[in-house]
């Protein structure tokens, strides 16, 4: 039935008839007639047409506005009805606004992203030492202290992740033996795989992928939670009842995180330490006491502090950008997807670029 | 109006684990008319408008819409009755990665050989025909207050004339202001269109000026359908108190004396 709306065109003398259907299906070959019309039409006989919707009536009206003097009749009451609403409801693209130069607007979104970034990285500054001022606060006034939900974030973002980064650090150690022993032993030098695996987890490795990890684990999760809280109000609420929100969000979580990076970063080195020395001894033949020995003699204790004096800094990083993203988000669930997924992508960004600023820094003062 | 149910719901029975919902439940809706339901708050005056359009499945009975069996139709039936009735959901349910002129033309992509610059002046009809300004086709959902955002939802309902739109509490959330022009738009567009419109409300205003009909779920069924002044007849506890309570008496006093008088 609609699927099959026909239309059918007759002009003669200076009138126009139509018959069948002027609807959404056939609008397109009607506006395509209409376009070349002569300009001495004076009338449109609409009297044999047997459905017309809006789109329809919107292309006679079209017709009509661009044409002068030119009549509809033989309307039906509905069809007039429809074509008087549509007529009042006519849009008037005169009012779309002008779109500027292309190449201003280039240098004004480039400037708009400069900005942006610079205001970024000033409202990180601040999240910060709200953060600092608070635990400053905290101390002077530790019954403000939320010790249960200190604890209970220490358990999300340490207990509960040391499954995954003791497994992948574990892995990290298997593949660093695995690859270095076929490079070393070109040259006979296999023992040197215990220096190579030390080394580049104790300083590196070790404490960098658990960073990554805890950056995707829990500044998303940071997000989420803040950022669902402020969707629904619960943060203005807080405000309302004299509850502070960076006492008791923002601390609690980035305290936890600064207890538990350094502990989970520990574990990642063991884990590192024990898949290297398993796959040492088993496609090396170097025994545990002999990589032990190894290691111990050939590895300055200097390395571990190297990598674990980051973890503070990195889990400040990591806090600080999962709560100031998930202040951010407004209240519509789209904006709260959006700065979840921003929060683990600035998180991992930052912690690698502060890790090569550690690199730079420790390799100037030659530790 | 005519007395041609488009709408026809018999005997539908609808359940959510123990919980019965709907029993024996019985209603038409008649071609060109406005019909309001009402109904305390969870007694699945939402689950009636998914159940009709066929979102939810009743455990029993039939649901037929302009014909055509919604529950045992195949696809291809389903899909041309899809194209003949829109519904506007509670906050407008736009696609929130379209903007709104994008949003009225997601249905309109389906008819074949419609050249896209026409579509796109169609939906732009279409959003002022709802009372939203030329602008407002740019932007997306989430730059829209609430009640432009109903009206944007009630644009995509329409985009392809209807026979029938389903609208879910169209003027929940509005102001008073708000409400009573989306009152006035309702009618207007229903008279002009030739719409028949289904509508679930909790607002007195918009059953006094918008609806020909009410029909009241109370019980697990269609308690009562009728004119407003059958309504203010009703002896039912809950009908009495809803079309008699100070809110109603706010909404219409002289219908009230009426109805006191008779």
């Amino acid at each position: 039935m609609r699927e099959t709306d026909q239309l059918e065109i007759d002009q003669a003398g200076g009138t126009l008839h139509l018959s069948g259907a002027l609807t959404v299906r056939t609008v397109t070959a009607a506006c395509k007639a209409f376009a070349d019309l002569p300009s001495d039409l004076r009338k449109i006989d609409l009297a044999e047409i047997d459905r017309l919707d809006t789109a329809g009536a919107w292309a006679l009206i079209g017709l009509q506005d661009r044409m002068d003097a030119l009549e509809i009749t033989g309307a039906r009451n509905e069809a007039e009805s429809l074509m008087q609403t549509v007529r009042q409801a006519m849009p008037d693209p005169e009012s779309r606004p002008e779109t500027r130069a292309s190449l201003v607007q280039l240098v004004e979104a480039l400037g708009r992203r400069v900005i942006s970034g610079v205001g970024f990285f000033l409202q990180l500054a601040g999240y910060l030492g709200i953060f600092l001022s608070r635990l400053a606060r905290m101390i002077r006034h530790p019954s403000e202290f939320k010790l249960t939900s200190l604890v209970h974030h220490c358990e999300e973002v340490g207990f509960k992740a040391v499954p995954i980064v003791a497994l992948m650090s574990f892995l990290i150690g298997v593949v660093l033996a695995f690859q270095g022993s076929v490079q070393l032993q070109q040259f006979g030098a296999e023992v040197f795989v215990v220096d190579l695996i030390a080394i580049s987890i104790l300083r590196e490795l070790g404490i960098l992928l658990t960073s990554i990890i805890v950056a995707g684990r829990t500044a998303s999760a940071f997000t989420a939670a803040i950022g669902s809280m402020k969707m629904r109000e619960e943060i203005d609420a807080m405000r309302t009842l004299g509850l502070d929100p960076a006492m008791n969000l923002f601390v609690p979580r980035i305290l936890a995180l600064l207890l538990m990076l350094p502990i989970l970063g520990l574990i990642a080195n063991i884990a590192g330490l024990f898949g290297g020395a398993l796959m040492a001894w088993l496609d090396l033949g170097i025994s545990p006491a002999m990589f032990r020995t190894r290691l111990v003699e050939g590895t300055s204790v200097w390395h571990v502090f190297v990598g674990l004096i980051k973890a503070p800094f990195f889990a400040m990083i990591i806090g600080v950008v999962g709560c100031h993203a998930g202040m951010q988000v407004q209240s519509n669930a789209e904006s709260l997807g959006r700065q979840t997924s921003n929060a683990v992508v600035t998180a991992i960004f930052a912690v690698i670029v502060a890790d090569a600023v550690f690199s730079i820094f420790f390799a100037r003062v030659g530790i | 109006m005519s007395e041609d149910a488009v709408i026809k719901v018999r005997d539908v029975r609808n359940q959510f684990g123990s919980h019965v919902v709907h029993e024996n439940l019985d209603l038409d809706v008649y071609r060109g008319e406005i019909l309001g339901v009402v109904g305390g708050s969870g007694t699945g005056k939402s689950v009636l408008l998914r159940t009709i359009t066929g979102l939810q499945r009743p455990r029993e009975g039939s649901v037929e819409v302009l014909g055509t069996d919604v529950l045992n139709a195949d696809e291809d039936t389903r899909q041309a009755l899809e194209k003949r009735w829109g519904v506007m959901f509670q906050d407008g349910a736009l696609f929130s990665s379209l903007t709104v002129r994008e949003n009225v033309e997601v249905p309109m992509r389906a008819v074949e050989g419609l050249d896209p610059d026409i579509r796109a002046q169609l939906a732009d009809l279409k959003i002022s025909m709802v009372g939203l300004e030329y602008s407002a086709g740019d932007k997306y959902p989430s730059e829209l207050s609430g009640g432009m955002r109903k009206r944007a939802g009630l644009a995509r309902a329409l985009a392809l004339d209807p026979d029938i739109v389903f609208l879910d509490e169209p003027t929940a959330g509005l102001d008073p202001i708000g409400a009573s022009a989306f009152d006035e738009l309702i009618q207007e567009l229903s008279h002009s269109l030739g719409l028949t419109v289904f509508l679930v409300t909790h607002d007195l205003d918009t059953l006094h000026a918008t609806c020909d009909r009410i029909a009241v779920l109370a019980e697990r069924k269609v308690l009562v359908a009728g004119t407003m002044k059958d309504m203010l007849a009703v002896e039912h506890p809950w009908v009495h108190e809803y079309f008699h309570g100070p809110r109603a008496r706010a909404a219409a006093p002289e219908l009230q004396q009426n109805g006191a008088e008779r």
